[in-house]
């Protein structure tokens, strides 16, 4: 007796606790992806102005520079994943996962050694849970990243592009994050960050004829300077898209939960209506069954 | 007389962009002075201060640790890793 009812008002009110939770964290997402896309704006004017700058200094002259020469023999690549620190985010991480062990497949399959770097704790436990050896990883500040860690990461992996392979050396690196298109696009997309492909930002800008610049000190030197700093702005743009990805994953995914959590509430009070009506019935039955019983 | 249209941008933010009658840096090889017209220039900077004059009011000066900036048709873009306006400075002088 009652324990249909019970049952039901303990479903509800766990899934209505469940509910606050899910918006705030909406409402956390909300508020923080705006500030992500606003730093993202924010790096623009860096990134095209470094692009513009190490486009000018190899249209000069031919590059030949260490970090733009394709190697021979490529023996080993490395893999730099940008997964979240936390999780609550839909697909977010997996889906960059999943991409980069599409990559990894890829390149084991054209006989390369792959070394994996990762960025966030999802990540991580990723590679923990499945034994699988990673090179370093770092975490924290996913959503939220600072320039320092990207200039971090840029040592580290220049030092392996840098060592000879017996050290752990790397003949290419390449970067699986997530672009961020729109509030509801966002697309798991590799890049091949060393040996360097200088990309134009737009075609337009190709046309644009580039002025003869003089160099101070040497054009070598400058490109020198120039490089990591590209480098360093190309991983930096990488995890700015990543956090602003990552948030817009999670207040969709937050919604959706929420909206879900109101209609499982809305399904157990029916049901729990319904359940009590049953009773009440049966209650009524019963005392007319048995002030029947006592006429007759 | 031509001016310069002068960008400061670091890292993660922008700094500041304007118009500016000259602009004086520090480069590897020592101070480089921007007047409008300018040939076009790519150089490497070192940490230190950069001033700019501009049109309308007083002298700003920049604090970067390092960067480079490029200098073509009277624009002038500075692309430091670290920069802010100190005002202290700009006090001062």
């Amino acid at each position: 007796m009652g324990a249909q009812i019970r049952v039901y008002r303990q479903k509800i009110a766990s899934t209505s606790s469940m509910r606050k939770m899910f918006k705030a964290m909406e409402l956390i997402a909300t508020s923080r992806i705006g500030k992500a896309r606003a730093r993202l704006a924010a790096s623009l004017p860096y990134a095209r102005a470094i692009t513009r700058a190490v486009s000018a200094v190899s249209s000069a002259r031919e590059l030949d520079h260490p970090l733009t020469t394709e190697r021979e023999n490529v023996r080993r690549a490395a893999v730099l994943v940008l997964t979240a620190d936390r999780g609550q985010a839909g697909a977010y991480s997996s889906s960059v996962i999943k991409q980069a062990e599409a990559l990894t497949e890829l390149l084991r399959g054209q006989g390369k050694d792959v070394a994996t770097y990762l960025v966030g704790r999802k990540g991580q436990a990723y590679y923990d849970f499945r034994n699988r050896p990673y090179t370093r990883v770092w975490t924290g500040q996913t959503d939220n990243p600072e320039f320092a860690t990207a200039q971090e990461i840029r040592e580290v992996l220049l030092e392996a592009f840098g060592a000879e392979f017996a050290d752990g050396g790397v003949d290419e690196i390449h970067v699986v994050y997530t672009t961020f298109k729109s509030m509801v696009v966002q697309q798991p997309t590799v890049i091949r960050l060393l040996p360097l492909e200088v990309v134009e930002e737009k075609a337009a800008e190709a046309d644009e004829i580039l002025p003869l610049y003089e160099f101070e000190p040497e054009p070598e030197q400058v490109l020198d300077a120039l490089l990591p700093r590209y480098i360093e702005s190309r991983i930096f743009a990488a995890m700015l898209h990543s956090a602003a990805s990552e948030l817009a994953s999670r207040q969709r995914a937050m919604k959706n939960a929420g909206d879900n959590a109101t209609e499982l509430i809305k399904k157990y009070t029916r049901l729990r209506n319904t359940a009590r009506q049953a009773e009440i019935t049966q209650e009524l039955t019963e005392i007319i069954a048995g002030a029947d019983a006592l006429n007759a | 007389m031509a001016e310069l249209e002068v960008e400061v941008v670091a890292a993660d933010h922008f700094v500041w962009s304007g118009a500016a009658k000259m602009v004086k840096a520090r480069t590897a090889d020592g101070e480089i002075g921007i007047l409008p017209n300018h040939t076009p220039v790519l150089a490497v900077l070192h940490a230190g201060n950069i001033e700019i004059e501009p049109v309308s009011g007083s002298r700003i000066v920049v604090e970067a640790d390092g960067g480079f900036f490029s200098v073509d048709s009277n624009r002038v873009v500075i692309v430091a890793d670290n920069a802010q306006i100190s005002e202290s400075v700009a006090g001062i002088r």
